[in-house]
């Protein structure tokens, strides 16, 4: 088994970033710090998760940010709405959760079957469903913030932020996610045939797999996974506006690509979105925590990450034609 | 008086030689024919030609005078054009915006005029109708290699290297296409004809080489070479038979299909085919052959009726056919066969996997079923884990074969079972086939090529524009009756 320089690339960098913020802070190392580190990249983790099989498969799904604001807001609303009649109690948290996944399930399923039905481009479909989205959330928000009611909130907390010592739900939420994910990819049936799907779709369709089925799933996984990053969002901030989940869907995106899944498809390293997620946090509060460089420009260095991993892969594949 | 030669040219990759001292000349208004087994070195020759490798020792004569090209382009500005077997046109341009790519007419602004008459004046000496503003995406495959052909006619080609050019085309195109060739030939421009169709070397050819594992051995003229002679210098080995003896059918019928019909491509085809026999369907491209295959297998929607041992059987999907017995190898190996770029694993199991574990796949039980796989089918590949489109084209063939063979079908539909293969793997496949027979199989094999179908079929079935023409059996397989069939000829020219 050889060492493949290039696979290990994105893991290489997360390490020299580890080390690099170590020496650049003490603080980065502490507890508390990694902590606010993983739990925050747990929302854009989950998502990237299933964003993962969707490129992989071929596809792209640009509404996962607005559809992550649409149904924090549902969510929210159901929950106050429900108060009065189930009363202050996990009873009432559960049914937002309930909102929350069935929802994702849903907007999941409009787009995969815009994409496998209607046979329009999964760039336009989610370009269409993302505004959307994040129009139905600012208007069922009037223009303002929804919020959960107080009592809700302090009850619903300890979902992001207690845990098992310092390690949280959303970390534990996002690790258990990540291998589940890495598994299926790499070992069960439905990986492989995403993997196929994304590769040569009409070899798929010719070797008896249910094309449509298949990505119609891709979408729908997603929608679930998007769903259960809101119900470990809404208790951080118990409330939802039309400005939640900006740029979540480049964040994912971008995410999947430096984790070495090849944007056309074909090929899916869940383990490396893992990483990509990672990565992209890291710098961020690395940029936090040291005054080197302006936080500010933390867009400027992930843009240039993004590249840079692309870039990696394309020598890989050069070198693999000699 | 030779235009292009080789002299003593060796080219090695790496530390292994696959060109040793060839020496080749292309003379003016001759067809030189290159034939050989796939990775004997020609797609080599034809790359060290036409610009795109350099050799490793040896020199390239240009009028006798040694040169180097650095690329493609500079052998094409001295008149050096290669049509490759996959066309380098952009399908979204039109013919004219093709012909000149890269070579407009006008400064600034381009002279669409100029370029639309030039076009249409090389299209009408090369006696084609296509229409110079014709978009490349809604041309025919033959009218596509018309337009290449143009396109090296513009570039003024002194020698054209053809890369397989009847491959993609069915007997009629043939025709058009040597009568092109003998056309450039008499304007005296030096062709390199490389081919796996013997008869078509044998008919076009006026002189011959042949490669094996890169040593030219034997070179002849004209006349001097039988089909036989070629196919043995290239083997290296005496053939017996290029095909295997045909078997004995049973007498129960396999698969009865009554009424067959595709929209709009298939209509009303019913036909019998009995266990352990070995049907052929041939007809022209677009007769509906491939079609009717894919309504069969659930590939198309289809009509009609199908029986399967006598039982009626609903075919609404490849898979209600894999359950039912029934396994098509698709014509379309690079686009619907394989994932090019996984490994040998995956593709073979890529449409079994339920076999191979329930949620979680069995990796181990994979290895083994491909172990066996190559071992049965003879697949030889370096490494496991390399992708498929980095095999030869016969062993592509051969790892598809033992992918449709995976479900262990009763039924077994082979479209164009050796397109693009070299002969050692042709005779292979054709043995595979009948052994497949004489294990009491049935299948329907679909070829273009006729010798094909009349020298491995017990029966062949003939379609012309969606129906069923005839049917021909023993001795009344002959190209002629096939081609009559096909063509519809019935006194008047089709």
């Amino acid at each position: 088994m050889k060492i493949d320089l290039h696979t290990l690339g994105p893991l290489v960098a997360l390490v020299a970033l580890v080390i690099l913020g170590a020496a650049l802070n003490s603080a980065f190392l502490a507890p508390a710090n990694i902590t606010n580190v993983l739990a925050r990249s747990a929302f854009i983790g989950l998502i990237a998760v299933g964003m993962t099989f969707v490129i992989t498969a071929g596809g792209l799904d640009l509404s996962v940010g607005s559809m992550a604001a649409f149904l924090a807001g549902i969510a929210i609303i159901a929950m106050n709405a429900a108060l009065p009649t189930t009363g202050l109690n996990w009873g009432t948290i559960l049914i937002g959760m309930g909102v929350a996944i069935l929802g994702g399930v849903l907007a999941g399923y409009l787009n995969g079957a815009l994409v496998t039905k209607a046979r329009i481009e999964p760039f336009i479909v989610t370009l269409g469903t993302m505004s959307i989205f994040r129009s139905l959330v600012t208007w069922l928000a009037d223009g303002g913030t929804l919020s959960l009611d107080y009592g809700l909130r302090t009850l619903y907390r300890p979902v992001y932020y207690g845990g098992i010592g310092w390690i949280t739900w959303p970390i534990i939420t996002f690790a258990i996610v990540a291998i589940l994910g890495e598994w299926t990819m790499r070992h069960s049936r439905f990986g492989r045939h995403v993997e196929a799907i994304g590769s040569n779709d009409r070899v798929a369709r010719y070797s008896a797999i249910d094309v449509n089925r298949m990505r119609l799933l891709t979408y729908v996984l997603l929608g679930v996974l998007v769903g259960l990053a809101v119900v470990l969002y809404v208790p951080r901030l118990g409330s939802a506006s039309g400005s939640t989940g900006v740029l979540w869907e480049l964040e994912a995106i971008a995410a999947v690509i430096i984790g070495g899944t090849a944007l056309k498809g074909g090929r899916g390293r869940v383990w490396g979105t893992v990483v990509g997620v990672l990565i992209l946090s890291l710098i961020d509060n690395i940029l936090n925590l040291a005054d080197l460089v302006s936080p500010y420009l933390n867009g400027a260095i992930q843009g240039v990450i993004i590249v840079l991993a692309v870039v990696l892969q394309r020598e890989k594949r050069t070198a693999e034609e000699r | 008086m030779t235009v292009l030669a080789l002299d003593n040219v060796s080219k090695s990759f790496g530390p292994i030689e696959v060109l040793h001292g060839v020496d080749l000349a292309l003379e003016p208004g001759e067809v030189h024919a290159l034939i050989g087994e796939n990775g004997a070195g020609k797609s080599t020759i034809m790359k060290i030609l036409g610009g795109f490798l350099d050799p490793t020792s040896g020199q390239i004569l240009l009028d006798g005078e040694p040169v180097h090209f650095a690329s493609g382009p500079e052998a094409e500005a001295q008149g050096i054009v290669v049509i490759h077997q996959e066309f380098n046109l952009a399908s979204d341009l039109t013919v004219a915006a093709n012909v000149f790519l890269g070579r407009e007419i006008g400064g600034w602004r381009l002279d669409h005029a100029a370029m639309r008459d030039a076009t249409a004046a090389l299209l009408k000496r090369l006696d084609t109708r296509i229409d110079p503003d014709a978009r490349i995406r809604d041309l025919s495959v033959p009218d596509r290699q018309m337009v290449e052909i143009a396109k090296a006619l513009s570039r003024k080609a002194r020698v054209l290297i053809m890369d397989e050019p009847s491959a993609v085309l069915t007997h009629r195109e043939v025709g058009a296409l040597y009568a092109q060739i003998d056309r450039l030939r008499a304007e005296g421009v030096a062709i390199l004809y490389c081919s796996h169709r013997l008869d078509e070397v044998a008919y076009l050819a006026d002189r011959i080489t042949v490669l094996r594992d890169g040593r030219v051995v034997r070179q002849a003229l004209r006349g001097e070479l039988t089909e036989d002679g070629m196919a043995t210098a290239m083997v290296g080995r005496e053939l017996q038979d290029f095909y295997p003896p045909k078997g004995q059918p049973g007498d129960q019928p396999a698969l009865e299909v009554r009424g067959l019909t595709v929209p709009s491509r298939v209509r009303d085809v019913s036909f019998t085919l009995r266990r352990g026999e070995v049907l052929g369907i041939a007809g022209l491209v677009g007769s509906g052959r491939t079609e009717l295959a894919e309504g069969l297998v659930g590939l198309r929607p289809s009509t009609g009726n199908i029986r399967v041992e006598g039982r009626e059987v609903a075919i609404r999907s490849l898979r209600d056919a894999f359950a039912a017995g029934l396994a098509y190898l698709t014509e379309d190996r690079k686009e619907a066969g394989l994932l090019l770029d996984k490994g040998l694993r995956e593709n073979l199991t890529l449409a079994t996997l339920e076999r191979f574990g329930g949620w979680r796949l069995d990796t181990r039980a994979e290895d083994a079923a491909l172990e066996r796989a190559t071992r049965e089918f003879d697949i030889r590949a370096p490494r496991r884990d390399m992708p498929a489109g980095k095999l030869s084209g016969g062993n592509q063939q051969k790892l598809l074969l033992a992918k449709v063979m995976l479900p262990d079908p009763g039924i077994i539909l082979i479209d164009e079972p050796t397109r693009g293969i070299d002969v050692g793997t042709k005779r292979q496949i054709y043995a595979f086939i009948r052994k497949l027979a004489a294990e009491g199989r049935s299948l329907i094999v679909i070829s273009s090529e006729m010798t094909e179908v009349i020298g491995l079929a017990d029966r062949v079935l003939v379609m012309r524009e969606g129906r069923l023409a005839g049917e021909l059996a023993g001795a009344d397989m002959t190209e002629d009756s096939i081609v009559r069939l096909a063509m519809g000829v019935t006194g008047e020219a089709a």
